[in-house]
């Protein structure tokens, strides 16, 4: 050793690598520093490593080793025939996997099906992948034409009219029922006591509402007109194309700066007008198969789909209202997620789907898993507007003031300060929501919409597959999919989590 | 002498009961730096916070560029326009790059391209010297740096006045001097300037004009010189004497 107390030191040569003495890398290392270095992880690791083996283990048998791989019905899944204790009894879900996926819809017609969730898969992924470009088209796509495709695919048929029968329809139901409500009240008028007065506001909704009739006369003539032409739907369409066009190029700055607005909105059409002749939309369209004969994966899928791409926006209206400085937009939005909030989902699915037909006006019926996805997406949205409102809370007031300052509006503040972090935030939270969206879609079934657990507990009852271990392997495929889902729901989050936050992390 | 470019008359401002700021008259001539101190809860916050219209306030009249703001705030967004502000505590948007920053208002609100943003971005962050940061999250820089940025981000909007809110109260002391001496040059080009801070030195070196408040009220104003030397009210002495042992 070379003598560092006297004064000076010069070394003379420089020392080589060499391993830690004790292992600290490695199996052995990896044992020694985390697994038994001290009596309590020992304990640990003991009963971790016995949890293992009485988890994993079974599982296994069950699932690979002692399954049955390949059969006509249920006897290849008898221990009889097998010579074994059967475990999963896979030939039933091979027999099963077209009923699981589609339900009852109809064997010609499945490939609709198909198409839908390989366009939501084309669609989907790319929105997905941050590196790659367009997010903005990609996302308008997916958020909006995917949907309306998605549905003339699934459920089939054409339409008649366009936006501009669409409108005059609107407006002509919006001035029935005011004309409808002043003559409730004049009639309500002969008896009760408060005659006069209910005669003079009754008369005064009529009023209203055969100006109304006047001013939308011109409207409904044209749709008359159009309607009596041959060609209705493509006239109407053109109509309505130039009326839209015309406005995005006033909107987006006129003569100076509107043609980027115009170019955008031509190519929406025109690209409105290519699905609508190659979905044959304006010769009615693909046979119709109604609601109640989805099923299966299929039904699990678009009720979650559309509860989580619903609920979202819900959720930030209602926690953005919550905080809003206006009595009546807070009230109504505390109600509103109290409301929901209180009401188990079974309860919002019952109401939707037996009570509120008893509400409508007569002739007026809602599809039935359209009932059910309103109720799903409200309930979900009251709960993720909690989510939301957490991560609001979390937002100094000082970014707001700070926005403000340099003028920025309260939507402009909203949407570019406050939202982009309050949700940043709170991804972990409205992904788990997200999640448990996901798994509550099982509870239509009770509602006789068959998802993918409804119609597995409908082949349970065929008795060309009964055998012991049918429910067993029945649930267990169920589980594995809906882990798939939901497992892969929370990698990506972290994920989005890990980027979003790239400015949190110096 | 110019028309004031900021002019408060019997501003009035009351929190439920408790009475902050009262008929508080101050101009501000073009070009002119203020300096505003006082001790704690005095309302200096409070009345360069009404300026832009960050607080409202219930009698009196506060004119900027000829944009009348009364009780009301009806010209706010006019007002926010011509008016920079910087804070305390920064209040940089930490989700966004400096750069993003600093070029968000010129783009969502005077609608200026993005290129055309960002080449005056840069130019902006060259004049407080921290332009190799611009992609940079604010919370990877020191305090100094992110004040910085945050004069930087008021100056792009263009703002005819800056008002500072005690702009170096939460930096270390080595920092304070790179903020100083950024302010230092935008007064020397001329900016009109409000600056709430007890950084007396500044205030010698650079304020046209002294203004010392006390319980929601304008005590004293005076030239840095006379304020200094020749303190007129009992408040003002004793105040000064505290700070300046
Ligand atoms: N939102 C509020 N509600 C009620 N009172 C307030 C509010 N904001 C400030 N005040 C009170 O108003 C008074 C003036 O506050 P202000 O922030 O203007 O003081 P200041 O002079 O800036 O003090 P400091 O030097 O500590 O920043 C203080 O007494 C404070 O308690
Ligand atoms: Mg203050």
């Amino acid at each position: 050793m070379s003598d560092i107390a006297s004064s000076s030191f010069v070394r003379q040569d420089l020392l080589t690598e060499r391993p830690a003495p004790v292992k600290t890398t490695g199996f052995v290392g990896l044992m020694r520093t985390r697994l038994f270095n001290s009596p309590t992880n020992i304990l640990l690791t003991i009963v971790g490593a016995l949890l293992l083996w009485f988890t994993i283990v079974p599982s296994v048998r069950f699932l690979l080793v002692d399954a049955v791989w390949s059969g006509k019905d249920r006897t290849a899944c008898l221990t009889e025939n097998a010579g074994f204790a059967v475990g999963a009894c896979w030939p039933y879900i091979q027999a099963k996997l077209p009923q699981l996926i589609y339900g009852f819809y109809p064997e010609a017609e499945r490939w609709r099906v198909n198409l839908t969730f390989v366009l939501a898969v084309v669609l989907l992924v790319p929105l997905l992948v941050p590196r790659l470009p367009a997010k903005g088209l990609n996302a308008s796509l997916f958020f909006v034409a995917f949907p309306i495709v998605a549905f003339f695919l699934l459920h089939g048929g054409g339409i008649k009219g366009f936006g501009l029968s669409w409108t005059a329809g609107l407006l002509e139901l919006f001035d029935e029922s005011i004309s409808g409500a002043g003559q409730a009240l004049l009639s309500l008028s002969k008896t009760s006591a408060a005659g006069p007065l209910l005669w003079l506001v009754g008369s005064l909704i009529v009023l209203v509402g055969t100006a109304i009739h006047w001013l939308i006369l011109p409207l409904i003539w044209l749709r008359d007109q159009i309607q009596g032409a041959g060609q209705s739907l493509w006239a109407d369409f053109a109509v309505t194309a130039a009326v839209v066009c015309l406005i995005a190029f006033g909107l987006g700055g006129g003569l100076r700066t509107g043609w980027r607005a115009l170019a955008s909105s031509i190519a929406a059409f025109v690209a409105i007008a290519a699905v609508i002749k190659l979905m044959g939309l304006d010769r009615g369209g693909l046979p119709v198969v109604t609601t109640n004969l989805w099923g299966g994966l299929l039904v699990t899928l678009v009720v979650s789909v559309t509860g989580i791409v619903t609920s979202l926006p819900i959720g930030i209206a209602l926690a953005l209202g919550r905080r809003s400085t206006i009595p009546l937009i807070r009230i109504f939005s505390i109600a509103f997620i109290e409301f929901w909030r209180g009401v188990p989902l079974i309860t919002v699915l019952f109401f939707a789907t037996y009570m509120l037909p008893l509400f409508l006006p007569g002739n007026f019926t809602v599809d039935g898993l359209v009932r059910a996805l309103i109720g799903i997406a409200l309930f979900t949205g009251a709960y993720q507007a909690e989510n939301v409102r957490g991560g609001l809370a979390a937002i100094p007031r000082g970014q707001g003031e700070a926005a403000a300052a340099l003028g920025l509006s309260w939507w402009k503040t909203t949407s570019l300060i406050v939202l982009p972090q309050a949700l940043r935030h709170v991804i972990p939270n409205l992904v788990n929501s997200f999640i448990s969206l996901f798994k509550d879609t099982s509870l239509v079934s009770i509602v006789a919409l068959f998802d993918l657990l409804g119609s597995l507990r409908a082949s349970f009852s065929d008795p060309k597959w009964s055998t012991p271990s049918t429910a067993f392997t029945g649930f267990a495929f169920a589980g594995i999919i809906y882990f798939i889902f939901c497992f892969g729901m929370s990698r990506y989050s972290l994920f989005v989590e890990h980027r979003l936050n790239a400015h949190r992390r110096n | 002498m110019s028309d004031p470019i900021v002019k408060i008359s019997g501003l009035n401002k009351w929190y439920g009961d408790f009475h902050v700021l009262r008929d508080v008259d101050l101009d501000v001539r073009k070009g002119e730096r203020i300096v505003i101190c006082g001790p704690s809860g005095s309302g200096k916050s409070t009345l360069i916070r009404c300026i832009n219209a960050l607080e409202e306030f219930q009698e009196g009249e506060i004119v900027v560029d000829g944009i009348e703001l009364g009780p009301n705030l009806k010209h706010v967004d006019a007002v926010r326009r011509e008016v920079g502000m910087v804070f305390q505590s920064f209040n940089l948007f930490p989700h966004l790059t400096v750069l993003d920053n600093c070029t968000l208002a010129p783009i969502w609100v005077r609608n200026i391209p993005k290129k055309d943003a960002e080449a005056a971005a840069m130019k902006f962050l060259e004049r407080v010297k921290i332009p190799h940061q611009a992609n940079k999250f604010p919370g990877q820089m020191s305090g100094g740096q992110q004040q910085r940025v945050a004069i930087a981000r008021a100056l792009t909007m263009n703002p005819k006045v800056m008002l500072f809110d005690e702009p170096t109260s939460a930096l270390d002391p080595e920092m304070v001097k790179e903020v100083l001496d950024t302010m230092v040059d935008l007064a020397e080009e001329g900016m009109t300037m409000l600056v709430v801070t007890h950084e007396m030195g500044f205030a010698r070196e650079v304020a046209n004009r002294v203004v010392f408040m006390d319980a929601g009220q304008i005590i004293e104003a005076n030239t840095p010189n006379e304020f200094f030397a020749a303190p007129q009210h009992a408040r003002t002495k004793l105040f000064l004497s505290q700070i300046l042992r």
